[in-house]
């Protein structure tokens, strides 16, 4: 892009370019993540060999899922609120497109360069309690409302450890520019040794542990499913939901699994860069074209695998009580991840 | 333009994108599936048996002191960010500062956990 870029694209040529990238970095991550990890992980898992008739391995199933939600009747209660029952799907989708704008791919494929970018990505993402919220609402149905209830409850809940844990990297990195926090990262030395640059899951562990748990859980995703739980209400808030409309909070809950992964690869993994003394970089400006390339590439695999530990553990533990899950948040994440915040900051004043 | 506007542009070009790609998969939907409504289908759904009552009851809401406790962490994170990205300016003086203002929270936390506010009831 940056060879693009270099000969001056007019506005509406890089809008174009931005958001077609933007619409592939919301899709391909969830489809992958869909197919790789609930498709076929999952079944592993489970010792069956789940789906193997579309294509080899099954690799054609996602297709035949759209093909098979496309001719579904659009059922609506009668007695719900019609316009925003119908809405409620689009705004969970359009959260995640907006969330994808701030992560970077490169040291030029960016779609946007905020100066505050880890502020926007934590407002932005709680816009898809208020679909949940009013999807739960709409429904006029008792499960409906008490997944939404629960949802909402437990959405604010674990929106503060994640807040707090990510001040430990903006503390470090002095910014909350996310090209500014990748660059610190690969830029970076440890002890004065910088074969690996910086990498902040090494000094933010907890910070790390904390994000990813909070991440689960505005996920809701297994341990903290209980909003969707199956075995008593059916499935939430989206009871109601059939045909195409199911269908996009399914895109949104796993494309926000992965643009949550890709946020979390930038903070604390190094995000696209690779360190920074191997080529003789040393600052942003330093850094070669040919990374525009292969960021995209590394953040995808980075991507990969944090959302393959969120799966895993998805798989692999059953659910919390709501009353253990509120407790968790209260009593164990947020004066953790304050005292978190305290020691980093003295850390950084000492050295 | 400059590039501070022209950041939130594209923002407002994503949330676009994100409206146009569902109303058009939506709109290819419609144009395929059956739309054949009666009255069983547009029922509330309750496990198979006929809904009782209204869809919109009450229920107990046990977490509203946590949305309010919610309210203030959320608006002291706010706080943090701006001395979390100055802290290397402000050194040790920061530091103290910022340890009173978590000490106090830190202090809120423990009242209203001491109060059994953060109690299931």
């Amino acid at each position: 892009m940056s060879v693009l870029l270099a000969v001056d694209m007019p506005y509406w040529l890089q809008t174009i370019l931005r958001v077609l990238g933007g619409t592939v970095a919301v899709l391909l991550p969830a489809g992958t993540i869909v197919y790789v990890f609930l498709f076929k992980m999952m079944s592993f898992m489970q010792s069956r060999l789940g789906p193997m008739e579309a294509g080899p391995y099954g690799a054609f199933q996602l297709f035949a899922e759209v093909g098979k939600w496309l001719q579904k009747e659009d059922l609506y209660p009668d007695r719900a609120d019609k316009f925003i029952f119908k809405i409620a799907p689009i705004v969970v989708l359009t959260s995640t497109f907006l969330l994808v704008a701030v992560v970077p791919f490169g040291p030029d494929a960016w779609f946007t360069n905020f100066e505050a970018g880890v502020f926007y990505a934590l407002a932005v993402s709680s816009v898809s309690v208020l679909g949940i919220l009013i999807a739960g609402w709409a429904s006029a149905n008792k499960y409906s409302l008490l997944g939404g209830l629960r949802a909402a409850g437990q959405l604010i809940a674990y929106e503060l450890p994640m807040v707090l844990a990510v001040i430990g990297v903006v503390i470090q990195a002095g910014s909350m520019n996310f090209q500014e926090i990748v660059v610190a990262q690969n830029a970076g030395e440890i002890f004065g040794w910088n074969g690996i640059g910086n990498p902040y899951i090494l000094t933010q562990m907890v910070g790390f542990i904390i994000f990813m748990i909070a991440v689960q859980a505005e996920l809701t995703q297994t341990p903290f499913d209980m909003p969707i739980a199956e075995s008593e209400l059916v499935s939430g808030y989206m009871t109601e939901y059939s045909g195409f409309r199911f269908l996009m909070f399914f895109i949104g809950e796993f494309a926000t699994a992965g643009v949550f992964s890709l946020i979390a690869a930038a903070l604390f993994l190094g995000g696209w860069g690779i360190p920074f003394a191997w080529f003789g970089w040393d600052s942003m400006d330093s850094v070669d074209n040919w990374m525009n390339i292969v960021g995209p590439l590394i953040m995808f695999t980075k991507m990969m695998v944090l959302s393959g530990i969120i799966m895993w553990v998805r798989f692999s533990y059953p659910r919390f009580r709501e009353d253990q899950l509120q407790k968790f948040a209260w009593k164990v994440l947020i004066p953790v991840s304050l005292l978190n915040i305290m020691a980093t900051a003295i850390l950084k004043v000492a050295f | 333009m400059s590039e501070f506007l022209r950041s939130y542009q594209t923002v407002i070009w994503f949330g676009v994108v994100a409206v146009l790609l569902a109303s058009l998969l939506l709109g290819l939907a419609s144009l395929v599936r059956p739309v054949k409504p009666n009255r069983e289908k547009q029922l509330a759904y309750e496990s198979g048996v006929d809904p009782v009552g209204d869809g919109w009851v009450q229920s107990q809401i046990r977490y509203y002191v946590f949305a309010l406790l919610f309210v203030i962490f959320d608006v002291e994170a706010v706080f943090i960010f701006p001395w979390a990205t100055q802290l290397e300016r402000y050194a040790g003086f920061g530091l103290v500062e910022m340890g009173i203002f978590v000490f106090v929270l830190l202090l809120g936390l423990v009242y209203a956990w001491r109060k059994g506010v953060l109690r299931w009831i």
